[in-house]
């Protein structure tokens, strides 16, 4: 089995397209998962993909041909580029065309041994989790969840000379504790990139305040309630929007960052409260591809012209004003603003918030406590008016102090709305959003309180 | 491939593997994007490895690589042996398999004429852009987004038992979305397990929908915003096949109501105890699941463990009768033989419960839509889908759609916009008053319906007739519902 360098090297040089990039990923990821206290499915996995991205220049425009395909040795890599090369003959002009990327100054250590994880990753937990299933049986408890470590290494190389290269950690771990009739439901997850870093006995202990708290049990009807949004919902609805943060969407009057009657809604004030959104490819514990890797096509959202160039930093909302949003290399030009890709993880913060959720609580005089939200979902474009639902864990705050257990609701909610009716907002801490974890998950948010969250109709769910 | 199948069980089995199966499996998929009539992006995808899986002292072990070697695969049987005894730590319930016939050397290929992949990218990328000019050309069509995506999947499958299948299957899913300000509309045209027949008249009216969509966008766009309440709606297969789908579909998946997905997916509230007497709905409820179905997404010859594809009843005369079931959990429950529902949408991972073409019976000689709409004295027909979204245990559910018709009086009186309809599962369905036939009845689906940890894909389709429902409550989306 070829190094994965050369596999690179070899598909570089079999391309005789006018322009060529070449990304392969080397992925591990080894997992756990239990349910009612049994081992459902767990394993693990090795995968090596590469993608070749031919660009052919013709009269009526530049064809981009796109394969990806699982590669091992150089003849398979070299096919691969052909392919490639093929397909971009074959393909209509595309309308965005930008130069590839020039190579440019990087620390990279190209040539470095790609890293795998595996099964004995997860094995410093294993004694922990089984201890917690034992004791949680004697409690009539069940545990549920999941643990899963991941290692990618992606290598970038284009046909400018450019050479990237970048290793993830990356990794989750989440645990729902239930009462045996399922009546009673609690849930916790963390972002861990190591799986040293798991606190078995903390995450139960957690569970264990809820599971006991839920046995008072409140109903109460659908309505507009004083809210805590934990950051794990916090995140949930914040991703939602950012997937949406593209400049060329927003022009054509796609999402709701458009400005009704044209244009964008940058300048805008969108939160009454100072509230920052960034993304940072070096933010520490959260640190993800510091350069542009687009293999899934042209979109609004990247451009395979732009792939290695550079990730910044970049502030989406400044202390509660919209000021940038997702422009590839090509509307950069073509609206005379600066290229802005987008990066792999999302932070949110309020200036000067120190308030930790537990303190969010003890200012409370009656609300909810939300644990997380589920099954998010778009209603209406323009606005972002998502709906969902409660999930694990809802609990009637009254005089600062959790009292019970509330049913579950369904919600009716723009996050673009949250952000410009929250009062108060806590201390940004990383968190896992509870749904859009399996597809992004390095995110660092704080509680937002919601004067008047709606919670449109009770849902009976445990 | 039985070299590498071989490798990898007998090195199991040397290993003490109580069961083992390997999976080869090839997945090619291109995705095709244009907007406005020009291709944005041109995706072709392959991605082929092997699994192995093993049961080692009652612990599930699985493992998979995309190097495809006798040695890989005897490798990868030796670490899915190891998972095993890793996860064995936390296992406190044996994995016991229900007996199934050995099923030797079968060979199964899904029903389609044209191969897609054999169609020139030029040809494919121009039916899209003709299909997206004729609706831009249209009055009051400001943008069109279209898209197609094709996927051809290769199976080869052997167990310890001495089964080994080697399957096709293909699967198309066009989709063109025309936007007039803030307004758009998307075609109704369903993914399908066909070629690229599909794309050229056969299975669909392409003309008939392309023609329609401007005025139906226009209407739509002009419509006035519904009034919140309760309303009769008649709904058309191409909306109702995804309520079928969070309702019925996911709520009857035995590993949910086991309490296998309680983490993620969620659980159900149709529990075991209710098996043969929970009143699901109206008596008009005939529910099938089938993995027979012609052109069905989820339709093939075996499942993801060798078990012999199988149509059966999941509600009968309104009554809960049955559920989806793989080996484990056949055995597990003493329900016999499995229904044949286990899927893995890669070889990088292992097989999960998944659904079959889960679908609503139409009535043998019932009533046309047309007639269903003129029962109806205040009320919306409802058709195409747009936004979902359920509860963990499948009770409370809100959906959208792309055309709300107004009736009044037994016609349709214009469009309505910004409409959802909310509903607890089981009121929803004892709510069906009428139930279309034959004629009304229509296959539709997803390629991407969602489950597991990690994450998996897996395309289904759901049949439905037009049908009719009393007194379900209508919430204004614009209102903030």
């Amino acid at each position: 089995m070829s190094a994965p360098q050369e596999l690179v090297d070899a598909a570089l040089a079999a391309s005789v397209a006018d322009g060529c990039v070449v990304v392969l990923e080397e992925h591990s990821a080894a997992n756990l998962r239990w349910a009612a206290s049994a081992m459902t499915t767990n394993g693990w996995t090795s995968a090596r993909t590469m993608t070749a991205i031919a660009f052919r220049e013709r009269a009526a425009g530049t064809g981009i041909g796109l394969v990806t395909r699982s590669v091992q040795t150089a003849a398979e890599a070299a096919a691969l580029a052909r392919a490639a090369d093929a397909a971009s003959r074959a393909s209509a002009p595309t309308e965005d065309v930008s130069p590839l990327v020039a190579p440019y100054l990087c620390d990279d250590d190209w040539g470095a041994e790609v890293p795998r994880t595996g099964p004995d990753a997860l094995a410093p937990v294993v004694p922990g989790l089984a201890a917690l299933v034992d004791r949680w049986h004697a409690e009539d408890w069940l545990a549920f969840g999941y643990l899963e470590q991941q290692r990618t290494t992606t290598l970038l190389a284009t046909s400018t000379g450019l050479r990237r290269r970048f290793d993830q950690a990356d990794g989750r771990f989440e645990l729902t504790g239930k009462s045996t009739d399922m009546q009673r439901s609690a849930w916790y997850g963390a972002h861990v990139p190591d799986a040293t870093a798991v606190d078995v006995g903390a995450a139960g202990a957690e569970l264990e305040r809820g599971l006991r708290t839920a046995a008072r049990e409140v109903a109460l009807p659908p309505g507009r309630y004083e809210t805590l949004l934990p950051p794990a919902a916090v995140a949930d609805l914040m991703v939602f929007a950012y997937q949406r943060i593209a400049a060329r969407d927003a022009h054509d009057g796609r999402t709701v960052f458009a400005r009704p009657g044209g244009g964008d809604r940058i300048g805008e004030r969108l939160a009454a409260l100072p509230l920052t959104l960034a993304s940072d490819p070096g933010a520490p514990g959260l640190e993800c591809l510091p350069f542009d890797v687009v293999t899934a096509g042209e979109s609004a959202l990247g451009s395979a012209f732009d792939n290695g160039q550079p990730v910044a930093p970049a502030t989406w909302i400044d202390r509660g004003t919209l000021t940038d949003l997702v422009r590839t290399r090509a509307w950069a030009r073509a609206t005379g603003a600066a290229p802005r890709p987008p990066a792999g993880n999302l932070l949110l913060s309020a200036d000067g918030a120190t308030a930790s959720l537990a303190d969010m609580v003890a200012s409370t005089q009656r609300g909810l406590l939300v644990t997380s939200l589920w099954y998010v979902r778009q209603v209406e474009p323009r606005t972002l008016l998502l709906t969902g639902l409660t999930r694990d864990g809802v609990y009637l705050v009254e005089d600062g102090r959790i009292t019970a257990a509330v049913n579950n609701f369904r919600f009716n909610e723009s996050p673009i709305d949250l952000l410009a009716r929250a009062t108060e907002a806590g201390r940004t801490e990383r968190t896992l959003p509870r749904e859009r974890g399996d597809a992004f998950r390095r995110t660092a948010m704080p509680a937002l309180r919601i004067p008047d969250f709606h919670m449109s109709t009770v849902s009976a769910a445990r | 491939m039985r070299a590498l199948a071989d490798a990898a069980l007998e090195r199991a089995v040397a290993l003490g593997a109580d069961h083992a199966d390997v999976r080869l499996q090839r997945m090619r998929q291109q995705t095709l994007r244009l907007r406005d009539g020009a291709l944005e992006s041109a995706r072709d995808g392959e991605e082929l490895g092997l699994a192995v899986r093993v049961v080692h002292d009652g612990a599930w072990g699985f493992a998979s690589g995309t190097t495809c070697t006798v040695a890989a695969a005897a490798e990868l049987a030796e670490r899915a042996v190891g998972v095993a005894r890793l996860g064995g730590a936390l296992s406190r319930v044996p994995a016991v398999l229900a007996p199934e016939p050995v099923h030797a050397d079968a060979v199964w290929v899904s029903d389609y004429d044209v191969d897609p992949f054999a169609v020139p990218l030029a040809e494919r990328v121009e039916r899209l852009a003709q299909l997206s000019r004729r609706l831009l050309a249209a009055d009051g069509v400001d943008h069109v987004d279209a898209s197609l995506v094709q996927v051809l999947e290769n199976k080869h499958y052997a167990d310890t038992a001495g089964t080994t299948t080697t399957q096709q299957r293909v699967r198309l899913h066009p989709e063109l979305v025309a936007i007039a300000g803030p307004a758009s509309m998307r075609t109704l045209a369903p993914p399908a397990g066909r070629g690229w027949e599909y794309m050229t008249g056969t299975g669909w009216d392409w003309d008939a929908e392309i023609d329609a969509l401007p005025a139906l966008l226009r209407e739509h766009a002009a419509a006035p915003s519904v009034e919140a309440g309760r309303y009769d709606l008649v709904i058309h297969p191409s909306n109702l096949w995804l309520t079928i789908h969070e309702s019925i579909a996911h709520a009857t998946e035995l590993d949910r109501v086991l309490g296998h997905e309680a983490a993620f997916a969620g659980t159900s509230f149709a529990t075991f105890d209710q098996l043969g007497t929970l009143r699901y709905g109206s008596p008009l409820m005939h529910v099938t699941g089938d993995r027979t179905a012609p052109h069905g997404l989820a339709t093939v010859g075996y499942d993801d463990e060798g078990v012999a594809a199988q149509a059966f009843d999941i509600v009968r005369d309104g009554v809960l009768v049955g559920y989806q079931l793989d080996r484990q959990m056949a055995q597990t429950r003493a329900l016999g033989r499995s229904n044949g529902c286990a899927y893995a949408d890669s070889a990088q991972r292992a097989p999960l419960q998944r659904m079959p073409n889960v679908s609503l019976r139409p009535a043998p000689g019932g009533p046309s839509t047309e007639e269903l709409i003129g029962r109806v004295e205040r009320g919306i027909y409802v058709v195409g889908n747009a936004s979902w979204s359920i509860d963990m245990q499948r009770l409370n559910f809100q959906f959208t759609g792309q055309q709300f018709h107004r009736i009044q009086d037994g016609r349709l009186a214009g469009q309505l916009r910004d409409v959802a309809y909310q509903a607890t599962t089981t009121d929803f369905w004892a709510s069906l008053e009428a139930v279309g036939g034959p004629e009304t009845y229509m296959l539709c689906g997803t390629i991407a319906c969602g489950k597991g940890q990690p994450g998996q894909a897996a395309a289904v389709s759901h049949g439905s007739p037009s049908a009719l429902f009393r007194g379900v409550n209508v919430l204004n989306t614009r209102a903030g519902a």
